[in-house]
């Protein structure tokens, strides 16, 4: 009788602790950019595997700096590449769980149908009040706009009528709201299904930013944490890339 | 040491926290007035409007603002047909903003000190023939100034404190729109600790001194 009850209670304690690691929780930040996608996926990674993703958008930057300060992120997906690897050497990250989930492409964005034309030349006309950019600071977007505003020696003529968003989200949300007339935003907040959800665009040549390769990295919270790494995995899944391209995304 | 971005955050942050505090004591005077001495079923409304920003999270306020004073908000259309452009990311935009932002903080002890005085001292001026204004001005003015004092100064100091608002109407702009508190968001967000430990510091010491005298001048000051 004895036994049995053990049987019976350690079969209990198995059967509890199978079901916490079936149905974990991961908490994720994620670079604005990749904020909309994200969601779609972790919808999907949510329905298949019953674990749980708790995400947290903002401005790479940022995260970096709440990481080095005990944040309790467990799985990072960064807008750079830079940032994952150096979190990676100064241990802050699990060594050799880093891969590119996406490249992201710039996307000269108007809220105003016909405003940005197909070359960019808009720029150059200089007829615009505003030209809102993600913080060059803490935001890759922002720094990629810089970038191309250097290359098309535009950067002087512009830098008075430049805004500032603190990340790609709030610098997309100023062109939104028509308070900038233009501004340098992530192609995959403007996209949906491989189309424009709206307004007009112009999609940034790559040679004249260096390619936004975006890393994903499992922060040393997340070590030996199941639904991270199953996280990880399904985000190299046929599901969660055929999602990261209609964005427009490379991978 | 601070740069010379930094000093021009808080120059300009002294600039709008001036503006903004002339402009509120101009229109915060007659709102306390009537308030203080109104009978009216309007009393309770107006002055829950007046007191909307003590409660309402900052963003609910830039949040609005940024859609209003927008191209296609209704604000932002007014602005557009005066010929004065619309109003994010420029100073009077903020002036605006703060304006609203500090309020309660300009009008509440000014309503107070008003409220103190009672209608006695002003029916004596009146039996001395003194109109309105000139009561107004030779007896109310006077007996509030306390209320005058704190109102100021509250006014001053909360819009230098003033950061989300900024934050989502501002788009950072050196000399136009980066007030001191959002320099030091930037300056913690990109890691650069010690410059705004420099900001932070100061803004501390400010805030300690702005309370102390307040307080010292509470104790001494009459109506408070």
């Amino acid at each position: 009788m004895k036994s049995h009850l053990s049987q019976v209670l350690t079969g209990l304690v198995f059967a509890v602790s199978s079901l916490a690691s079936q149905s974990a929780e991961v908490q994720v930040a994620v670079a604005a950019n990749f904020t909309a996608p994200m969601q779609k996926i972790a919808a999907e990674f949510e329905k298949d595997t019953g674990h749980k993703v708790l995400l947290s958008s903002g401005a790479t930057g940022k995260f970096y700096a709440q990481i080095k300060n005990g944040a309790p992120f467990e799985v990072f997906l960064a807008a750079d590449d830079e940032t994952p690897a150096k979190l990676e050497t100064e241990g802050d990250a699990v060594p050799g769980s880093r891969f590119t989930y996406a490249i992201g492409k710039l996307m000269l964005w108007s809220a105003q149908p016909g405003y940005v034309d197909d070359q960019g030349a808009v720029l150059k006309k200089s007829q615009f009040q505003h030209l809102a950019i993600a913080n060059p600071k803490t935001a890759p977007y922002g720094a990629a706009a810089m970038e191309v505003l250097t290359h098309l020696n535009l950067l002087d003529a512009v830098q008075p009528k430049l805004v500032t968003g603190e990340n790609i989200a709030q610098a997309h949300q100023f062109v939104a709201t028509g308070n900038a007339q233009l501004g340098f935003v992530a192609l995959s907040q403007v996209m949906e299904n491989g189309k424009l959800t709206g307004g007009s665009g112009w999609q940034v040549p790559t040679k004249l930013y260096e390619p936004i390769r975006q890393d994903a990295v499992i922060l040393a919270k997340g070590k030996d944490q199941p639904a991270a790494e199953a996280l990880m995995k399904y985000l190299k899944g046929r599901k969660a890339t055929a999602i990261i391209k209609s964005y427009g995304y490379d991978l | 040491m601070p740069s010379d971005v930094d000093l021009a955050a808080v120059w300009l942050t002294l600039k709008l926290a001036t503006v903004t505090t002339l402009i509120l004591l101009i229109i915060g005077t007659p709102i306390a007035w009537w308030l203080a001495r109104t009978r009216s079923w309007f009393k309770g409304p107006v002055g829950a409007v007046v007191a909307l920003p003590l409660v309402l999270p900052p963003t609910v306020l830039g949040f609005y603002l940024l859609v209003a004073m927008g191209p296609h908000g209704p604000v932002g259309q007014l602005t557009q047909s005066l010929g004065l452009g619309v109003l994010p990311f420029t100073f009077p935009g903020l002036v605006v903003a703060s304006v609203l932002y500090s309020m309660p903080f300009v009008v509440q002890p000014l309503q107070q000190a008003f409220e103190a005085i009672g209608a006695r001292p002003l029916e004596v001026a009146a039996t001395l023939r003194a109109n309105h204004w000139d009561a107004f001005f030779t007896v109310a003015v006077p007996l509030a100034k306390p209320g005058f004092i704190t109102a100021a100064i509250l006014g001053f100091a909360h819009t230098v404190g003033e950061f989300g608002v900024v934050l989502m109407i501002g788009g950072n702009i050196p000399n136009k729109t980066r007030v001191v508190s959002v320099q030091i968001y930037d300056h913690v967000e990109a890691m650069e600790y010690a410059q705004a430990h420099w900001l932070a510091g100061g803004m501390v010491v400010f805030a300690f001194l702005v309370l102390l005298a307040l307080y010292t001048l509470n104790r001494t000051g009459r109506n408070l």
